[in-house]
């Protein structure tokens, strides 16, 4: 006892979380060392010839391989593509690369991949390399994709969680955890109109918005694996501040709070797949939540929530008045009994 | 929309304002004890709604709120749990659970770490998806891990019910559900230093107010509560009146759900399936009679306890471990030596801490 998750790899080492750290701190940062890693921001920031460039890479594993509001091929584009903007860069080349499970219909296969060409014919983003392989894993929807891309980097974006300073404002593009919540109903078989839809989507148009008040903007995140609380965790003990959040001005969808509260997990902790948390000088904040609201998907954009000095901890100030904090998740939000 | 946008609005002034009148209250009370007042609640959805939403520590200066047994996986007996797990490793068998136990340290493996192995686990979320599942691969061999107090009880009545119906021969219940109000009775035999209790508006649902009218004979105020903002501060107002009076009574704060009787038909349905044990033990509380239910006869060919050789040896607990103190009331989580220390949600030592509804762990998460 005491000893578990120690010598194997068990799920919660992949959900972002505290064992996702742990296993970065133990066997990847110190076998791969080098000052790019070091910054374990969403791309790494390189240069060549004098030229910006940010450079990332994710893997997309999801069940079910299609749900509403999108599939692991528009997902595995969006992901890569998000990872770049928000780290101040213009996507310019994708790869995609398959591990197929032997079995798989091929076309459900064609569905994904059409599914990808499409989102990234939208945003004019070539996919200029690939790879498969199959393997014999025994369930044929176990598709995995992996894209990596490369953007240049704009040269007023200069953003880094180092840079936050107290009295900044904490900005989010939209309502929270509804690409989780999707994906939960899904798996629960919930099927019809009210049920969550996944917000999967590029921030390429976003971003173009947000432009102008780059030399405001200290850090930018898109909250995936572990939600909205999880990454201004990361951001707070980057940024060495509180960050102090106001519940009433965080939107979480009827629907999703709906799944939420029937499986006990907590919505700040679901995945949104097309939301940008903005950190930005006080001074231009409104300025961004105006620009924001122009972007069509992103109506609700609003600001949650200031820095404040402090060791890193996150503060949420509930709608009756009361304080809690908010802890990184331990382990993927599992529905409760009761 | 506008209709629900103007209810949010005022539940929220109902809310602030009944606040106020329990600040004040509560500070009155505070001055004629010469202490906070110390209660308790044991249902680990209050235990979350109560941290979620900042009450605790709104109320924080007038009322020491516990938690006491209320948590299904933090009452569950380690060996039991020892057990479970040396099911996961038969081969062609398929545990299904609530999640909630997936991450529950037994003595030496949690089902996460069997899964990694190769063990086969299923979450579901009602317990009628695991009969589903037994009558989709009658190769395999289907183990529902029954847990839970009278609340879930009634749902896994209807998928034993079911499974009889389809003669399933794959299918097994592993029965660790507990009864409530016993375990109360236990708890209360005790001195405990408490001012009242905020009941579980869930299992009073099922069971009707009258399950707790025996609160009194033990000197003890109580009140049934919900679990919306607005409910959370209606019981503890109604509990911190009844002790300003000093009624020792039974208030029902939820009567928009819960009714004297409860819901006949849930308790219908769990007497048809389930038979009362003559003694069940807890985690924390030790041995209580009648607190727990076993399959009736009429299903014991469905009970996986009779039917596999479970060999464990016995269940070993880190001695520092507090969290039999914990959920009886006599120490906070914090006073453990090994809060937030050795035991985490990522490294929990005791069970308390693994549920995010256990007392530990919502402590850790929300305070």
């Amino acid at each position: 006892m005491g000893k578990n998750a120690h010598d194997i790899i068990i799920s919660s080492h992949g959900d972002g979380g505290l064992l996702s750290h742990q296993l970065l701190q133990e066997i990847f940062l110190p076998c791969f060392n080098n000052e790019w890693l070091q910054e374990q921001g969403d791309a790494a920031l390189v240069s060549f010839n004098g030229q910006k460039l940010a450079m990332t890479t994710d893997s997309f594993v999801v069940s079910p391989l299609f749900f509403k509001g999108g599939d692991i091929g528009k997902l595995a584009v969006c992901g890569t593509v998000n990872d770049l903007v928000v780290s101040g860069a213009r996507p310019l080349w994708l790869s995609a690369a398959f591990i197929l499970p032997a079995g798989m219909e091929k076309s459900e296969l064609k569905k994904v991949v059409q599914s990808m060409q499409e989102t990234a014919n939208s945003l004019n983003l070539p996919i200029v390399t690939g790879d498969t392989k199959v393997v014999d894993s025994g369930n044929p929807s176990n598709l995995f994709i992996n894209t990596t891309g490369i953007g240049s980097v704009y040269p007023q974006a200069r953003f880094h969680p180092a840079y936050i300073k107290p009295g900044d404002v904490v900005i989010v593009s939209g309502s929270v955890g509804d690409h989780g919540a999707a994906i939960l109903a899904e798996r629960l078989q919930f099927t019809g109109e009210k049920t969550p839809t996944s917000d999967c989507a590029p921030l390429t148009r976003l971003a173009e918005k947000l432009k102008p008040f780059y030399g405001g903007i200290r850090v930018m995140r898109d909250p995936t694996r572990g939600g909205l609380a999880t990454t201004l965790i990361e951001l707070a003990a980057a940024g060495a501040v509180d960050l102090l959040l106001e519940e009433s001005k965080i939107y979480v969808k009827p629907e999703v709070s709906a799944i939420a509260d029937i499986l006990g997990v907590d919505p700040y902790y679901l995945a949104s797949e097309g939301r940008a948390l903005i950190i930005a000088e006080a001074t231009v904040a409104s300025n961004i939540v105006e620009a924001l609201k122009t972007v069509p998907g992103a109506e609700e954009s609003s600001m949650i929530g200031a820095a404040r000095e402090g060791d890193g901890s996150i503060y949420l100030h509930t709608r009756l008045g009361g304080t809690r904090r908010l802890r990184m998740l331990s382990g993927t939000p599992l529905p409760r009994i009761c | 929309m506008n209709y629900q946008l103007g209810r949010k609005n005022i539940s929220h002034k109902l809310s602030q304002s009944l606040l106020q009148r329990l600040e004040r209250l509560g500070r009155q009370l505070v001055e004629e004890k010469g202490r906070k007042l110390v209660l308790m609640e044991v249902c680990g959805t209050h235990t979350v709604e109560y941290a979620r939403t900042g009450i605790a520590g709104l109320v924080g200066d007038y009322i020491d709120l516990r938690s006491g047994p209320g948590c299904p996986i933090c009452v569950t007996h380690q060996n039991d749990l020892d057990r479970i797990f040396s099911l996961a490793r038969l081969e062609d068998t398929l545990i299904v659970t609530f999640g909630d136990l997936l991450r529950v340290p037994g003595s030496y493996t949690t089902l996460e770490q069997e899964i990694a192995r190769g063990s086969r686990v299923q979450i579901c979320y009602s317990p009628l998806e695991a009969v589903e599942t037994a009558a989709q691969n009658p190769d395999t061999r289907v183990v529902f891990i029954a847990i839970g107090f009278e609340t879930t009880a009634p749902a896994i009545a209807a998928a034993i019910k079911l499974a009889s119906q389809q003669q399933l021969t794959n299918f097994w219940i592993y029965p660790i559900l507990k009864r409530v109000p016993p375990a109360l009775k236990a708890l209360l035999q005790h001195p405990m230093g408490l001012d009242g209790f905020i009941l579980p508006g869930h299992v009073a649902a099922v069971l009707g107010r009258k399950a707790f009218t025996f609160m009194p004979d033990f000197g003890y105020p109580a009140v049934v509560t919900g679990f919306e903002p607005l409910d959370l501060l209606w019981g503890l107002y109604n509990l911190l009146t009844l002790i300003a009076e000093k009624r020792q009574d039974v208030g029902n704060a939820y009567s928009h759900v819960v009714r004297e009787e409860g819901n006949k038909r849930a308790r219908l349905l769990i007497e048809e399936c389930f038979a009362i044990e003559p003694v069940t033990r807890w985690r924390g509380l030790g041995l209580i009679s009648e607190s727990g239910y076993t399959l009736q006869p009429l299903y014991s060919h469905l009970n996986a306890c009779l039917h596999f050789t479970m060999e464990v040896s016995a269940a070993s607990t880190d001695p520092q471990c507090a969290c039999g103190l914990v959920i009886t009331g006599q120490c906070t989580p914090q006073q453990c030596p090994l809060f937030g220390r050795r035991c985490t949600p990522s490294t929990p030592v005791g069970p308390c801490m693994v549920s995010p509804e256990g007392a530990c762990g919502a402590h850790y998460h929300y305070r």
